[in-house]
């Protein structure tokens, strides 16, 4: 046990090295100016590529970007966006108005979605099942944004009940809406898995016998059913909260939020293409997700009794004991 | 106790003889076929299963509607996706652009009123509007829908190759080779696609070729995992070494023995990547790193009505229903297919 999360974090921090390493190498080498061409001569564009170092060897410049980091944990500046500002003091506020919105909107969405999960699975057949299976078609088919685009016009343009941008100030009531429409795929994601978790565990065999042995309503329900039928759900919350990051992009374009994600978006649409945001945001985006999935990983280790015991066995633990390889066993 | 039991089975006490009669067929009989178990071939089963689900049904006839409009959609009328519409005013001498007009159908107009529009573009049939340029919009909306539809298979198809040799030969090898290959699989999948993009931009131009490439180096991943783990169930079948025995190589173990069997879940997988494809297609013109003007795609004329959303709504729905129908209709197909191909017991 202690082994396979030791080995799981080094693994973690090694693709993450790697990954720094790419994508530092693909943005450093590929063509492309960082600095808008038409504005500035070429002295006095060779003068700030000299100033930034970027005439060193690359492997020099990786190190140095390294050092940086962990030394002063800044990312350098900005070439072209706000006024080559420190990314490191742009940075925290991004990241505070993003993760605010998707941790609202990935707690609402999974709370939401196993209670939902659980009426359905409760009222076999009856109007909890067919709303959660129509909310779950409709959460997982129709893309995020349209709902987004709808609730805003309507709530926020035609009813006037909440404001049609999001705004700090009054946080609470403006991240109302972003989250609600983040939240809405996770939900019917999650809605959709608890059910039919739920339903398998309902038939199996030993909930036939505790029923048998004259067990029944909530006591059944929780002890027996809920306990087995809530851990695999811990697998789909890693690619939800993935798929929230894509969705944060488009969240805080329509409701105007100064997230990581628009910040993205302005690193790479601007004119003049900000190599160090993109660079900066790249190994942010990427430590996010390694991490995400790092946590859930050994989280979902630590629950379930089974993987640890087959995890105890010698070569057996990599098949069975990741939930990547429980996922493709689900697919197959 | 035992002896008891033997005595009672005795061959001894058989006495009956069979004669020649015992063993003519009794042509009496009803003999029927067993229908339920009737034997058929895989594809004519898999397709009476596909058609008896009414919502794969649904989701095809969906598709095929969609794909016919992409196709005929613009070459109905003569304005072109890019062309920006325009009338001379007789009266003023000057030229007036058909900017941001809501739904203009004549006949429409005709059949529920009973006169002819009076404005200056009487003669003009705009179904879904012109949007705030002056394109006709129906135009552009089945426009769109070819350049997504096709970016998406074009996309899809490669992928699928891609990743179905690469996971089935790093099934098929296992050890070192594929080691070596899943960690790549491994630190490939653990690049978010907004990163990719965002690094790709930095060297390529914005447009159709970005978006492509995206793809290409994301979806791939998935179609490798499911054939890789088809490969781990297959290869140890007895038909296997049966190939093996009569001096099959490798390459023909995998792409003739193994890949024939492995193509249901390939399919659906491809199924349910080509939402995919599109939704990403539609997110990115949406950000606005995507299709850029004067070429449009879904994506982009969701941004377009998005922009005026507040005073020309009827702008964004269009292409904001095509989207929604196109995800619907290719995740029911793809469910659809997953149930035909590979029937559980309890269904048949």
């Amino acid at each position: 046990m202690g082994r396979y999360i030791i080995k799981r974090v080094i693994m973690a921090v090694v693709t993450l090295f790697i990954i720094t390493f790419l994508l530092f190498l693909l943005v450093r080498i590929m063509p492309g100016n960082p600095f808008p061409s038409e504005r500035m001569s070429d002295e006095a564009i060779a003068k700030k590529r000299a100033e930034m170092g970027l005439d060193d060897p690359i492997l020099v410049q990786f190190g140095n970007y390294i050092a940086q980091i962990v030394k002063s944990g800044s990312f350098g500046k900005g070439s072209s966006l706000y006024n080559g500002a420190p990314i490191s003091s742009v940075l925290p506020k991004a990241m505070g108005n993003s993760f605010r919105i998707g941790g609202i909107a990935i707690c609402f969405g999974v709370f939401m979605g196993l209670v939902l999960g659980i009426a359905a699975a409760l009222n076999r057949g009856k109007f909890w099942d067919v709303f959660c299976t129509v909310l779950s078609i409709v959460g997982v088919c129709i893309p995020s944004y349209v709902f987004m685009i709808f609730l805003q016009y309507f709530f926020a343009y035609k009813v006037t009940i909440f404001p049609f941008y999001f705004n700090n100030r009054n946080f609470l009531i403006s991240a109302i809406m972003p989250a609600l429409s983040l939240s809405l795929f996770s939900m019917s994601t999650v809605a959709r898995f608890t059910r039919n978790e739920m339903v398998e565990v309902m038939d199996s065999d030993y909930v036939l016998l505790a029923e048998s042995k004259g067990m029944y309503g909530t006591k059944l329900t929780t002890r027996h059913v809920l306990r087995n039928a809530l851990i695999p759900i811990v697998t789909v919350i890693a690619p939800l909260i993935v798929d929230l990051l894509t969705g944060a992009l488009v969240v805080e374009k329509i409701y105007g939020i100064n997230g990581i994600g628009k910040l993205m978006v302005d690193a790479i649409t601007g004119e003049g293409i900000d190599y160090n945001y993109v660079l900066a945001l790249g190994i942010l985006y990427s430590a996010l997700y390694i991490g995400i999935m790092l946590v859930l990983d050994i989280v979902y280790c630590l629950l379930d009794p089974r993987i640890r015991v087959a995890g105890n066995k010698k070569k057996k633990k990599k098949e069975t004991g990741t939930p990547a390889a429980r996922e493709e066993a689900v697919q197959a | 106790m035992s002896k008891k039991k033997n005595a009672a089975f005795s061959y001894e006490e058989n006495t009956y003889v069979p004669t020649a009669e015992d063993f003519v067929l009794d042509l009496n009989q009803d003999i029927t076929t067993d229908r339920n178990y009737a034997s058929q071939g895989f594809w004519k089963g898999v397709f009476t299963r596909f058609f008896k689900n009414a919502r794969a049904v649904i989701g095809l006839v969906i598709i095929v509607l969609i794909i016919i409009f992409a196709l005929i959609g613009p070459g109905l009328n003569h304005y072109g996706y890019s062309n920006i519409v325009s009338v001379v005013d007789e009266e003023t001498g000057k030229e007036i652009t058909a900017r941001s007009m809501p739904p203009h159908i004549p006949a429409l107009h005709k059949l529920f009123t009973g006169e002819d529009y009076d404005d200056l573009f009487a003669e003009h049939t705009f179904i879904f509007g012109t949007d705030s340029m002056g394109r006709d919009l129906w135009t552009r909306v089945w426009y769109g829908a070819r350049v997504s539809l096709l970016i998406a298979f074009v996309t899809i198809f490669i992928d699928m190759i891609v990743g179905m040799s690469f996971g089935l030969i790093s099934g098929f090898f296992g050890g070192m080779a594929d080691n070596i290959m899943q960690r790549f699989v491994e630190i490939a999948n653990s690049i978010p696609r907004l990163v990719i993009v965002g690094v790709l931009a930095t060297f390529m131009t914005k447009g159709i070729g970005l978006v492509i490439v995206a793809l290409l180096l994301t979806e791939w991943i998935g179609m490798s995992k499911i054939a890789r783990a088809e490969m781990f169930k297959i290869k140890g079948q007895e038909y296997i070494m049966a190939s093996r025995t009569l001096g099959a190589g490798n390459a023909r173990i995998i792409f003739k023995d193994v890949l024939p069997n492995t193509i249901g879940p390939i399919i659906t997988q491809m199924m349910f990547s080509i939402p995919t494809a599109i939704f990403t297609e539609a997110f990115l013109s949406f950000v606005g790193v995507g299709i850029m003007l004067p070429q449009c795609s879904v994506g982009s004329l969701i941004e377009d009505g998005f922009n005026n959303i507040t005073t020309l709504p009827y702008q964004i729905l269009p292409p904001i229903l095509v989207l929604a129908f196109l995800m619907l209709a290719f995740n029911f197909v793809g469910d659809g297919l997953r149930e035909a191909l590979a029937p559980r017991i309890e269904d048949m």
